[in-house]
């Protein structure tokens, strides 16, 4: 009798006859019913409907038939959360009953229930189950307090959760405290900043004892914590790694390597001449080969740490060469892991070994494999010395066997060599040469091309087999052509009488042929070089080279030792930091190695040496790269303002005194009551900059193709102006407009660089101004612009920013800097901009508030020369948010009624007048703020007549 | 910690997904999908793959992929030995870890699933422990079930759950009381063309199956135990006796179990008990070859060599095999050109020996590589590395048990390149 009896009734009406089943009074059939119900659930089935009578069957004494109802709830609460709340009752019950696996259960089930609205059920049950007598409750609760917080982590800190936690690390029972810090860890990666696991020498021995008696997961989540500490000197060091080295002897592989990660990281404090640091190098040594034999996933795990591992210590494992050797039937993955380790070790007493397995691999059948290991005979080349002519031998026999691809790795490895040992195997070329034409990937011909160059004078017919591959020059790819238009150059200046043909038609082709910027660079460098001095081309070009370096595959020192503290986790399987690809990484925490400290100073001067900070005071924080960006504005910009910047905080007072003199200057009359001009950071938060820089083309093409985008959708866009002429700008150029596209404000800027220097390091900040106007985002300049470049950028506005009333009130002062100088120019920006879409005012409220405005507050304007009829009117003001309410016709006019609100609020309120025949409107305005009438009537007249 | 659990077959059939937090969509195995179908082979299917979002984590057993969706931070190989522990439990539940089983046992299956981690925290792994949580099924079982009423769920808390020895469940009883210990040890070659050994280890385990009523308190102790330098343990074993006076004390799980891991490294001489003399040659512009292996004993402590099996990896050119084998029978696959003689024992007075000619594809290029050899056999009453038992004790019962230890060496990963 087998479960796959539930999955055939799949005939109509499954679902009720199910029904029927779980409402049965029989017991057992109402056991098969939910059996057949978790069935359907497991193979993605939908049963949600099921759920008030399987919810029923939850008060039952059956722990089967409990544990079935428990399942399904879990599943299908979040799509059920009124339903839910009907089985909150149980749950109470059930954390009070008296066998302590219900309580366990119901505790457990509580938190997997991902519902909000059952979150504040679930505290008071849950404090009690913190403190329960029996421990597999508590061990329970331990994890349910890290389920809660996932879903409601405001809730966990309220109620003081955390701080319970925080004690169950001292609990008796070692399950209870692995859980516990299993918890707390979970918690603390989503609150990198929140010092949850402040551990100190109590807590640590707490850990210590517990580590070993729980069970194997849970010396997993103690050690990665203990690998967190930082031991206050090298004696503590000591003893917490004598106590955890027992665990490299564990059955489980993830314990070891949570071991190793431990020991290589505290080891780091221990003085090199103490007999125990070598004691404890040559106990890691075995249980990172047991590793190797345990399934192939493990071992690719394994192998990826043992790759840093060997770059950090390599004295450990020097004598363990042969275990990294490749057997035939390992997994691809492997195989490579293995292969890039043994170069490692790779050395003189190992090298014949090495060399002859490798040997052996570039003979086997996987392509990938073959390569690689051709590629590692390469490079023990270069990192022994003493190897290096039977490597190149070794390679010269790879090549014999014409296998293509091994002939095109071997070529580029040999390039290699030949950097690293100049004048030693240039005899091999001959032989190398003879494979000119099987080679077709870019990195064979490059390295071929290169070594033809490099060795020209030696190759009689170099310029025949360059030239062979000109011809097809515009089909190579860009590596192929660069290091062609450099041999072909090495060339010339080698032999210039018979290849001066060859040098010109490579020239023309990089310089008026390329779409490709970097070639082109190249190929006018070597132009100008070659025809104003070419003895100084000879020195350039044909300068001595530097030797390549023995391992420039090596992971850089600093990461590697961050990379240590993550030995085990995905990081070291990436070998990138976490701060590189976590999700979201939400200010990711970096660690550091501890500094080594010399066992008598540290005793004696402990102000001296460095004294356990805990870690989280140490490492810093690293803000998201928004951040990032506005903390640079700020510093260049002003001093510094604590916390990320916000538009809303006001800056302290004068602290950003850019405009000063300058704006009084620039602005005359109206410096008047600027006083210390105060500029709101932009706030973090990076959007997109439009980076179309047109090379060339009149700056007019420009304004017409901005007008033309303008007209497309959202409201009226004038034409750019220039805001700031480069004369006053040291060469700058700033023309620019606003738009307001489905309700956010942008400015739209031309940036033109008319200076003979590079521009970058672009800011951009406001003054404080009447509607609170400011960016909503840095100015984002890509690339430095270039001279004669010009970029075209659209800046977000918001109008959060502090506001000051500025007279004319659409004045709008701007300071952008540059790494040149700050500059400041003032622009009127039209109001229309600020017309919000929700502008439309009900009929009613609209004749209300008309007749509620005083009379004094109506301001009455002419539009003149309007050639438009009343419909075209109200459309074309609709498309600027100014909305009509109502349309009347007294004696022949056609009265419009219009409303529209600006984004601080304020509403105008109007009456257009327009006569058949007549191009003259009236307009009169109706405003509790009467000073914006006059800018209501400027932004009528542009977007009408435009 | 662990998000989800995917169970897929080799057709790609996602057939059981389990989550132990949000629900994450099927959808997210696709990125699996992708990265199956770039590896020509399942078994080179990379088993940390990054998507956006998740991390895949996935292992390799049985025909079937278990494939974990993590989201945060985890450590790889605390997932991969996790997966390993379900796929360990399948089999010892439903006797296989097979599609059909999981399917036949689908609520027992997420059951456990449950039962093994909250919230993506291991919670009871331990095979004693899950077993008196949720009842293996059996046939008498359900039959008795089906009349009774009564259920396969435990309702009382494992008493090893929370003991210092949670391996071990309380109330064992038995009228026969035995332990008995097997010392298997493979070994794991690399011979060259010309005989010699490039790398040799041997991996060796000692498993035991303890029937033992109470709490009994073992300790076994060997002749010669300097040899074991390199072991990883049973959570049962007391460190501190083994480092203090090289004796393994422990109360024992229940049942099977392994009881240590131990690696024979290279550094030792490993005896390498058979050896093999071949000639394989293709010729140049022929559309045949030659192929001749005799194989002999070596080493072997006077002990017989048996179940010897021989497995050759053909190059893709050849057609066809037409041997003759002195001894056993051989098969050859033109498809997967994989060559099986089945030797069995060898009688130093005649070496088995497999001759004959190979046919190749016309007109192909004569092959690169030469195939290597892949070895099975097996030595009974020997553990080859010369470990030995000395004597097993029991304190804290009164009874006398039965005690038993049997030795065996096989072929590990043992090759010969040609």
């Amino acid at each position: 009798m087998t479960d796959s009896k539930y999955f055939t009734t799949t005939k109509k009406g499954e679902i009720f006859e199910l029904k029927a089943e779980l409402n049965s009074d029989k017991k057992e059939k109402k056991k098969e019913a939910v059996k057949k119900v978790i069935a359907s659930m497991t193979v993605g089935k939908d049963v949600s409907a099921l759920f008030p009578d399987v919810v029923n069957c939850m008060q039952t004494d059956n722990l089967e038939l409990k544990k079935l109802v428990y399942l399904y709830l879990m599943n299908y609460a979040k799509s059920q959360p009124d339903m839910a709340i009907m089985a909150v009752n149980t749950f109470v019950k059930d954390c009070e009953d008296p066998n302590p696996l219900i309580r366990a259960l119901a505790v457990r089930t509580m938190g997997c229930i991902r519902v909000d609205k059952i979150t504040e059920y679930l505290c008071e049950p849950l404090r009690k189950c913190l403190k329960d007598e029996d421990p597999y409750v508590r061990k329970t609760a331990a994890v349910c307090v890290a389920k809660l917080h996932d879903i409601n982590a405001q809730l966990v800190e309220d109620q003081g959760f955390l701080d319970t936690l925080k004690d169950l690390i001292s609990d008796s029972n070692p399950m209870v405290v692995a859980n516990a810090v299993a918890a707390l860890s979970e918690i603390a990666e989503s609150h990198p900043s929140s010092n949850l696991l402040d551990l100190n020498p109590q807590s640590i021995n707490k850990l210590l004892t517990a580590l070993n008696e729980c069970t194997e997961w849970g010396q997993i989540f103690i050690l990665d914590c203990l690998a967190n500490y930082m031991p206050k000197d090298d004696r503590e060091a000591q003893s917490i790694c004598e106590r955890v080295t027992p665990r490299l002897s564990h059955a489980n592989s993830a314990v070891v390597l949570s071991a190793v990660k431990v020991l290589m990281k505290f080891m780091e404090m221990l003085s090199k001449d103490l007999d125990y640091y070598s004691t404890l190098l040559k106990k890691l040594a075995p249980p990172l080969v047991t590793l190797l034999s345990a399934e192939p996933e493990l071992q690719y795990v394994a192998l990826r740490n043992i790759n840093l591992i060997v770059q950090k210590r390599p004295e450990i494992l020097k004598h363990e060469m042969k275990v990294f050797f490749v057997k035939y039937n390992d997994p691809i993955y492997v195989k490579l892991e293995k292969l890039d380790i043994m170069i490692r070790l790779a050395s003189q007493a190992n090298i014949a070994q090495v060399l002859a397995e490798l040997k052996e691999y570039a003979t086997e059948v996987d392509v990938d494999f073959v390569r690689k290991a051709v590629r590692a005979i390469g490079r023990c080349a270069i990192k022994v010395e003493q190897s290096a002519e039977r490597c190149v031998s070794t390679l010269l026999d790879l090549i014999q066997t014409k296998v293509n691809y091994v002939v095109q790795e071997a070529i580029v490895v040999i390039k290699d060599i030949f950097r690293k040992y100049p004048n030693k195997y240039e005899s091999v070329i001959a032989t190398l040469c003879e494979n000119l034409d099987s080679l077709d990937e870019p990195e064979a011909r490059a390295a071929m091309i290169w070594i033809v160059g490099e060795y020209a004078e030696r190759i009689d017919n170099a310029d025949e087999l360059l030239e062979s591959f000109l011809e097809g020059f515009h089909d190579e790819s860009t590596q192929v052509q660069l290091q062609l238009l450099t041999a072909i150059v090495k060339l010339f200046l080698k032999k210039p009488t018979e290849t001066q043909e060859l040098v010109q038609q490579v020239l023309s082709l990089a310089t008026q042929d390329s779409d490709n910027p970097d070639l082109r660079d190249r190929g006018y460098i070597y132009w100008r070089l070659l025809s104003t001095d070419p003895v100084a081309a000879k020195e350039v070009v044909l300068a001595e080279k530097p030797l390549i370096s023995e391992e420039t595959d090596l992971i850089e020192p600093t990461l590697l030792d961050e990379l240590i503290c993550y030995i085990g986790t995905l990081a070291s399987v990436y070998h990138k930091p976490p701060s590189a690809f976590v999700e979201g990484s939400r200010g990711v925490v970096h660690k550091s190695l501890p500094p080594r400290t010399g066992s008598s100073e540290s005793a004696e001067s402990p102000e001296t040496a460095p004294t356990g900070a805990p870690p989280s005071e140490q490492p810093a924080v690293i803000p998201a790269q928004g951040d990032l960006l506005g903390d640079l504005l700020n510093l260049d910009l002003g001093p510094p303002v604590s916390g990320p910047p916000l538009t809303t905080a006001p800056v302290q007072m004068g602290a950003v005194d850019l405009l000063g003199g300058g704006l009084d200057s620039l602005m005359g009359d109206e410096s008047e009551g600027m006083g210390g001009a105060n500029f709101a950071a932009p706030p973090a938060g990076t959007m997109p900059a439009n980076l179309g820089a047109p090379l060339g083309g009149g700056l007019g093409d420009l304004f017409d193709l901005a007008g033309g985008v303008g007209t497309l959708s959202g409201s009226y866009v004038a034409p750019k102006a220039v805001w700031l002429p480069a004369m006053k700008a040291k060469g700058l150029e700033i023309s620019g407009t606003f738009s307001r596209q489905v309700g956010s404000i942008s400015m739209d800027l031309l940036l033109t660089n008319k200076a003979l220097q590079v521009m970058s390091d672009f800011a951009i900040q406001f003054n404080r101004n009447s509607f609170g106007l400011a960016p909503a985002a840095p100015l984002q300049v890509h690339a430095p612009l270039s001279p004669n470049q010009t970029v075209e950028i659209s800046l977000p506005l918001n109008t959060v920013g502090s506001v000051m009333k500025m007279d004319p009130l659409n004045n709008l002062q701007v300071a952008v800097k540059n790494n040149i100088d700050v500059f400041y120019f003032s622009t009127l920006y039209p109001l229309h901009i600020l017309f919000v879409e929700d502008g439309k005012m009900e009929r009613q409220m609209f004749l209300a508030t008309w007749k509620d405005i005083p009379n004094e507050n109506e301001a009455q304007f002419q539009i003149k020369d309007c050639p438009l009829n009343a419909e075209a009117v109200s459309s074309k003001l609709q498309g600027s948010n100014i909305f009509t309410i109502a349309k009347r016709n007294v004696e022949g006019q056609d009265m419009l009624y219009q409303s529209l609100k600006l984004t601080n609020g304020i509403w105008v309120l109007a009456e257009l007048r327009v006569q058949p025949g007549n191009p003259t409107f009236t307009l009169s305005l109706k405003c509790r703020a009467p000073e914006v009438s006059q800018h209501v009537y400027q932004a009528y007249e542009t977007i009408l007549k435009n | 910690m662990i998000h989800s659990l995917f169970l897929i077959n080799c057709s790609g059939d996602i057939f059981l997904e389990k989550h132990w937090k949000s629900v994450v969509s099927q959808s997210v195995c696709d990125y699996f999908f992708e990265a199956q179908e770039k590896a020509a082979d399942v078994e080179n299917v990379p088993p940390v793959i990054s998507t956006p979002h998740h991390y895949l984590i996935s292992i390799y057993r049985d025909k079937l992929f278990f494939v974990s969706v993590i989201q945060t931070e985890v450590p790889p190989l605390f997932v991969i030995e996790f997966l390993h522990r379900v796929a360990d439990t399948f089999q010892d539940y439903f006797g296989e870890c097979s599609e059909a089983a999981i399917k036949d046992n689908v609520v027992i299956v997420y059951e456990l699933l449950e039962e093994m981690l909250d919230n993506g925290f291991p919670l009871a792994t331990e095979s004693n422990i899950l077993k008196e949580l949720i009842k293996p099924p059996t046939i008498l079982r359900s039959v008795v079930n089906s009349i009774t009423g009564s259920s396969n769920v435990g309702d009382t808390l494992p008493t090893g759950q929370l003991s210092n020895i949670p391996w071990r469940r309380a109330g064992v009883k038995y009228t026969n009381n035995e332990a008995y210990f097997d010392v298997i040890e493979e070994i794991d070659a690399i011979i060259d063309k010309s005989g010699s050994t490039v790398f040799a280890e041997i991996q060796g385990v000692i498993d035991a199956c303890i029937k033992l009523s109470g709490m009994p308190d073992l300790s076994l102790s060997f002749m010669n135990p300097r040899l074991l330098d390199d072991v990883s343990f049973h959570p049962c074993i007391r460190f501190k006796r083994w480092e203090s006076e090289r004796v393994l004390s422990f109360i024992p799980p229940d049942g099977n179990f392994r009881l240590i891991s131990y690696r024979v490294s290279s550094q030792n001489l490993v005896a390498i008990p058979v050896y093999v003399k071949h000639n394989i040659s293709f010729k140049e512009n022929s559309s045949c070859g030659r192929f001749d292996i005799t194989i002999g004993p070596k080493q072997n402590m006077g002990k017989t060599v048996e179940g010897i099996t021989v497995t050759v990896h053909m190059p893709k050119v050849v057609l066809n095999m037409n041997l003759t084998p002195t001894q056993g029978s051989y098969t050859f696959d033109p498809v997967t050109k994989v060559l099986t003689w089945d030797i069995g024992k060898i009688t130093p007075q005649k070496l088995p020996s497999l001759k004959g000619l190979v046919n190749l594809q016309s007109g192909a290029p004569k092959p690169e590589e030469n195939p290597s050899l892949n070895i099975q056999f097996k030595i009974q009453q020997l553990a080859i590395s010369g470990l030995k038992v000395n004597r097993l004790d029991m304190y804290g019962e009164k009874y006398k048990p039965f005690k038993g230890v049997k030795y065996i060496t096989k072929a590990g990963k043992f090759q010969v390149r040609t």
